[in-house]
């Protein structure tokens, strides 16, 4: 709505000129960076939205075979929401700048993600056992896909995290600064929480 | 309606202008090599673009050569003709124009124009452009693999991309792959920063109905290209799976060379829906930057403010939320049921209405202006002129009806070359005959420019409308030879031979504006600040060529919109945006 009231906006009439030269020229009150997180929360949204198109025609074909999931599944994706939970901690305590708390959260949050995806791989492994080739059907090579692509994303997260953490541990840092980065990285994280729960239920149900 | 009266805004006093952290170079490396900064950023994808531009065209006359004169150049044996239009499409629409337009043209003119420092994320835009160095390089690589670069044609299509009996097969279809899948990715860093730029690092006063439509276009291509490059990465991860780990996304149970392949089940007909759903749209983040900057030049060079400009911005979001609504237009001979060729045909044709809206806002922005026939209004006449003509062909090939024989033929060879080839690649030609001014200090060669743009302009008709001609006669495309074919007459030998002299010749005059710019860079005209008496505020830097930071001690401040041209009272027939409303000069008829 509110860029409809922008757009209707007629910048030649001279009554709307001079209310015009009172914006302050950013379109949100947010920092730069989260308004660019937030549109590469998007385009990760379309990513995901076509692969899971992509996923239910192919499995509408005749030669769909869903593979079973493992059980560690379950057990990382509890890791993963302990994970989330943890960069909240820190989220909430630096706010409150309490720095100590917040270094405790993000590591946590870092090891649990690096748990979440040693798990992944473990899960890769037993299907590979169990002979569940990508080649085999298309049902494996999407579940390869998928948590191939969502733990890429939350690669490169840990490399924003690893930053972050830098930035802590130095000396004379500036807690602004470390807030809006823990903020991001806990933005980030629950985002690909949500994409892993919204996949999980994808493949649990078909 | 909220509005605060006139009175209150007075009241109001200007806070200060939010300053950027600007990153400052250390070294000669650091500032023209890895530089963050986005003017030099710009340039550098620029001249990346126009090289890998350069192979593009010569691969063009390699296959005008075959196509005019068959059997007279041996060393084009079939798969290297299949090689040349596969690269000569995909350098062009994605390597040449995508990069070029939102590359370069964004980079330069996104924060110059909104009034910015610099992109709001620099070291994500610096990576951005080496990522698509290495894309283009990877691209250029698969020449030097086995079996060379792919053939598969620039939709890569499945099954056939990938099976033996393709050139490339071996190595050049992975390889053209990666690229794609890189150059998506590098595109991605760059468009954040565009969009965010866009968003958060206006300066005071740049409402977003003050922004220059330049900027309109550019920003919504890059939101479509944003949200429709991932199907092409999708598309390509999927294909390199079936590829390399041999599963069955696109293949289906198939035979080569008679023996029954590994593959089962899979849909090539997937990879379609995700091809084109990226590729319309594609054709759109071509063709905005293109309508918004031909809006600026229109209305530079006429001195007159843009028609309409509330309905521009308007068609521009509506033509980019509508793109994404037809991509199986693309694909009415690939069987599909007859109710969705119906609304895909209908959707295609809705969208000549903004389009017809903009056409006529560009004309009507002409009527009564004071025209200078300046190289770039040339070449913002001739895309009008050339985008009308393609796009008219368009609703023919939009309807399934006539689509369907007109398929696969040289008739859409003609309508895709003439509305997404020759008129966005005018718009580039005038907007660099344009900007080039303000990145270099000089100006391009007038009877260079002039020689460019009629032979360009001139040329392309003679290569493009005798096309049409041979589509309609039936004349397949993609084929390496035709040989005796009982509905083709002979005479078609001869018009494709004439065809392929002219494009020589409209080839040559390229080469002729690349020794321009090379030659103008130190010899040109001195060109001084804005001399094209522009309002937007890429012209009102304090230096020319802008320097680091792009405006001096402090940022402009924004009072009007960006069209105030031959305003009634004033003094020059331009208003620059940052002019104070008290300082602007009268001629004294109007107190």
């Amino acid at each position: 709505m509110f860029f409809f009231r922008q757009i209707v906006q007629k910048p030649w009439v001279t009554v709307e000129e001079s209310i015009s030269d009172l914006h302050g020229g950013a379109e949100f009150s947010l920092p730069a960076a989260k308004v660019g997180l937030w549109v590469f929360c998007a385009v990760i949204t379309s990513l995901f939205l076509l692969f899971i198109a992509s996923y239910s025609m192919r499995m509408s074909l005749a030669d769909w075979r869903p593979l079973p999931e493992p059980g560690l599944l379950w057990l990382n994706t509890a890791i993963l929401i302990l994970s989330s939970v943890a960069l909240q901690w820190a989220r909430v305590n630096a706010r409150r700048e309490r720095i100590d708390q917040v270094k405790i959260g993000l590591f946590w949050g870092g090891g649990f993600a690096i748990a979440f995806l040693a798990g992944q791989l473990l899960v890769w492994q037993q299907l590979v056992a169990l002979g569940f080739f990508s080649a085999a059907n298309p049902a494996n090579a999407f579940f390869y896909l998928f948590t191939g692509v969502h733990g890429l994303h939350l690669f490169g997260g840990l490399v924003a995290l690893g930053r972050t953490t830098a930035k802590v541990r130095r000396d004379g840092f500036d807690m602004a600064r470390v807030r809006l980065s823990v903020e991001l990285c806990t933005a980030y994280w629950h985002f690909l929480l949500a994409v892993w729960l919204v996949l999980f239920g994808l493949l649990l149900l078909t | 309606m909220a509005y605060v009266t006139h009175d209150d805004a007075q009241s109001v006093p200007l806070a200060e202008v939010g300053e950027m952290e600007l990153y400052h170079a250390k070294s000669w490396v650091t500032k023209y090599v890895f530089s963050q900064d986005a003017k030099v950023i710009a340039i550098q994808y620029s001249v990346t673009a126009i090289a890998i531009g350069m192979l593009g065209l010569v691969l063009s006359w390699l296959i005008r050569l075959q196509l005019g004169f068959p059997e007279v150049f041996d060393f084009i044996t079939p798969a290297d003709y299949y090689q040349f239009i596969t690269m000569h499409g995909m350098i062009m629409v994605i390597y040449l124009l995508t990069a070029l337009f939102l590359g370069g043209f964004g980079n330069y003119l996104i924060p110059l124009m909104v009034g910015a420092r610099d992109m709001v994320f620099p070291y994500v835009n610096m990576l951005s452009y080496w990522i698509y160095l290495v894309a283009v390089l990877v691209l250029v690589a698969s020449w030097f693999v086995p079996g060379g670069p792919t053939g598969a044609g620039w939709t890569l299509y499945p099954p056939q991309a990938i099976l033996s009996g393709t050139p490339g097969a071996e190595g050049g279809i992975l390889l053209m792959l990666i690229s794609l899948a890189l150059f998506i990715i590098g595109f991605t860093m760059g468009g954040l920063n565009y969009v965010v730029t866009v968003l958060q690092a206006r300066t005071r006063g740049m409402t977003l109905m003050r922004m220059p439509l330049t900027i309109w276009g550019i920003f919504v291509a890059t939101c479509l290209a944003l949200l429709a490059f991932p199907a092409l990465f999708v598309g390509a991860v999927m294909m390199t799976f079936d590829s390399l780990l041999g599963s069955s996304f696109f293949m289906p149970a198939i035979v080569e060379f008679g023996e029954l392949l590994d593959y089962e089940g899979g849909s090539p007909v997937f990879f379609q829906h995700m091809f084109w759903f990226f590729g319309h749209p594609e054709v759109y983040i071509v063709a905005l930057p293109a309508f918004g900057m031909v809006s600026d030049l229109l209305s530079v060079h006429a001195r007159k403010n843009i028609f309409g400009y509330r309905m521009m911005v308007w068609a521009i979001v509506v033509i980019g939320g509508l793109s994404f609504i037809v991509w199986a237009h693309h694909m009415y001979v690939s069987g599909m049921n007859p109710y969705f060729g119906f609304f895909f045909a209908t959707t295609t044709l809705i969208i000549a209405v903004p389009t017809a809206i903009k056409v006529y806002n560009w004309t009507l922005t002409l009527w009564q202006g004071n025209i200078h026939l300046t190289i770039p209004m040339l070449f913002a006449l001739a895309f009008i002129v050339t985008f009308v003509n393609g796009g008219i062909t368009g609703l023919f090939l939009g309807n399934v009806t006539a689509d369907v024989p007109l398929s696969d033929t040289m008739f859409v060879v003609a309508h895709f070359h003439m509305v997404m080839g020759v008129a966005p690649l005018l718009v580039v030609f005038g907007a660099i005959y344009h900007w080039y001014p303000l990145m270099t200090g000089r100006m391009l060669d007038e009877t260079m420019g002039q020689f460019h743009f009629w032979v360009t302009f001139l040329g392309a008709y003679a290569v493009f409308l005798p096309i049409h001609y041979l589509g309609l006669l039936g004349v397949p495309r993609r084929y390496f030879e035709l040989t005796d074919i009982s509905f083709i007459p002979d005479s078609v030998q001869t018009l494709s031979a004439f065809v392929t002299v002219v494009a020589l010749i409209v080839g040559f005059a390229q080469l002729v504006f690349i020794y321009n710019l090379i030659v103008s860079r130190t010899k040109g005209e001195p060109a001084g600040r804005n001399p094209w008496r522009a309002t937007t505020l890429e012209w009102q830097t304090a230096e020319v060529p802008p320097g680091h930071g792009n405006f001096g001690e402090t940022l402009p401040v924004v009072y009007r919109w960006a069209y105030a041209f031959s305003v009634p009272g004033a003094r020059d027939d331009f208003i620059p945006q940052n002019l104070p409303p008290d300082q602007v000069p009268t001629d004294g008829s109007v107190s």
